[in-house]
């Protein structure tokens, strides 16, 4: 855990499972974010991390298990969950067809932000695009897009974020920038931030806690750099690779030698 | 429902119209088609059927007229949706703290501001054109409205929950669902006309009572005010209904998963 973080917990799943057709693409599934963590949510396509990034915005219900943030049940509190709540996604676009200060400005007045025009300009800068501000959404490249999507996601100042996969795509100098705003935000404003990757520099960087799911299952869970000293591997990457392969963080004991 | 979020949806509609003047085009360009070339050749009817038709044109201007404002009504809902839907921007809207409530209302307001752009141009056509004015209807034109109106929306609805139900592959729904109804309804003809048993079913729908009432109080300057009542009080089942479908289907999307394709397909 972070020197920021706090024990207050903002986000916590009890038991949650979900079912397609039988099967279990998350099982029983919980976990605790608290108030200034990054909690990274890992594994190979398929492990369940979009389920449940999925189920934590409440956009695919839970076959069974409980959610709970700010200490509120999220399928009868969603509203005022979400008022507090911000999402980015490399795979969810803001309307291509607006200026991106009209797209930040329609959600800055869904969400109520005083000052809207002033709290955009800020955030434009703070994650060094303001001259994007005029620009046609739809042109920009996916390092702008992503950048204009955090502002999206910072405009509430929420208090609970879930990112997924913000660095897909992007080239190693904005890859950087992008971590660097995470951190920022984390630090300066307290947030808890739910984050998935395939990047391990990203997890590596940026969480204060990981965990690896595999078959919807946790396989590990723990600070990056813990997870890998209990592992016999000498990087994430490689931890990565051997629980999306075998499932397990620890090698099978060896048999004894047959006498 | 919170007024301050229906707004910013709305702006969001307004923004993209404003940058996009094809939308607007589209708004009145197939309905001035249509009023055209049904005009003209009811014109042309009357004039080889020496005067046997005299009303024949203020009931086909008339009818279309107000077959737009329940049609537009209905686009306003249905394509509202599915530009959130083309854009990619449905998850983000899902989940941003806004009501289904809020919504639907913001697409309600975008629908009558479509009514009012294509209303508009059919009614200076029509005037310039055959001499034709709506106004004719006098405040009869006012419940018209609102109950067209109010079948639109329902109908904008039932459409959305359908392509939510069945994604993209189901879009063309926004624009066939008003088509399913119009033969019954009794847009160009009297109920009379249709076969004895399909003048209960269409009866039983609210826009039915408007159009006969349209062609009555163009007959005869009035028409039966308790054809009107009945004509809203259908409206609120079916729009009680209609809310109703969309609540479960949107529950039934989030308890398969199928709510987050709108965010990949």
């Amino acid at each position: 855990m972070s020197a920021a973080a706090t024990d207050e917990i903002l986000l916590e799943a009890v038991e949650l499972t979900r079912e397609f057709d039988g099967v279990k693409a998350l099982d029983r599934f919980s976990f605790q974010l608290r108030r200034g963590e990054v909690l990274g949510l890992l594994g190979a396509n398929g492990a369940g991390k979009t389920t449940a990034m999925n189920c934590l915005l409440g956009l695919t219900l839970p076959t069974s298990g409980s959610l709970y943030a700010f200490g509120l049940e999220l399928q009868q509190h969603r509203v005022a969950i979400l008022r507090k709540t911000n999402f980015s996604s490399s795979y969810v676009s803001l309307p291509g067809n607006l200026k991106v200060w009209q797209n930040l400005l329609v959600f800055a007045r869904i969400y109520g932000v005083p000052q809207p025009r002033r709290k955009i300009d800020e955030l434009l800068e703070r994650v060094e695009v303001a001259h994007l501000r005029d620009r046609i959404t739809g042109q920009l490249s996916a390092g702008e897009a992503t950048r204009v999507n955090l502002c999206k996601a910072f405009l509430n100042d929420p208090e609970l974020l879930m990112l997924d996969e913000p660095t897909a795509s992007l080239d190693p100098d904005i890859a950087d920038k992008v971590r660097k705003i995470i951190r920022r935000a984390r630090d300066e404003r307290q947030m808890a931030i739910l984050y998935t990757s395939h990047n391990m520099r990203d997890i590596e960087e940026v969480c204060d806690r990981a965990i690896f799911l595999h078959k919807g299952r946790i396989v590990a869970e723990g600070p990056p750099a813990e997870i890998v000293r209990r592992s016999t591997e000498q990087s994430l990457e490689n931890v990565f690779i051997k629980i999306a392969r075998s499932g397990e963080l620890e090698d099978e004991p060896a048999s004894p030698p047959v006498p | 429902m919170n007024p301050r979020i229906v707004a910013a949806l709305i702006s969001r509609y307004i923004y993209l119209y404003a940058r996009s003047p094809i939308r607007m085009v589209e708004m009145v360009f197939w309905p001035m088609v249509d009023i055209l070339v049904w005009g003209f050749l009811t014109v042309f009817l009357q004039r080889n059927t020496s005067g046997d038709f005299p009303q024949f044109i203020t009931f086909l201007l008339g009818a279309m007229i107000l077959w737009d404002i329940l049609f537009r009504a209905q686009q306003g809902v249905a394509i509202s949706f599915l530009e959130d839907v083309w854009t990619r921007n449905l998850i983000n809207i899902f989940v941003a703290p806004v009501r289904t409530a809020e919504y639907l209302g913001a697409t309600f307001v975008v629908g009558l501001m479509r009514i009012a752009v294509t209303v508009t141009a059919l009614v200076l056509v029509g005037w310039f054109a055959y001499s034709f004015n709506l106004f004719v209807l006098e405040w009869w034109l006012l419940p018209f409205f609102v109950n067209l109106m109010l079948f639109g929306w329902s109908l904008g609805i039932i459409s959305t929950a359908l392509i939510l139900r069945w994604g993209q592959a189901a879009e063309s729904l926004a624009w066939a669902v008003p088509f399913f109804i119009q033969p019954v309804v009794a847009v160009f003809y009297p109920v009379s006309v249709l076969p004895g048993w399909l003048q209960p079913v269409a009866l039983a729908l609210p826009v039915t009572h408007v159009f006969e009432g349209m062609r009555e109080v163009m007959k005869t300057g009035t028409m039966d005010w308790t054809s009107l009542v009945w004509a809203m009080a259908l409206n609120l089942v079916y729009l009680a209904l209609a809310g109703a479908l969309f609540v479960w289907i949107l529950r039934f999307t989030r308890s398969r998963g199928l709510l987050t394709k709108f965010a990949t397909q």
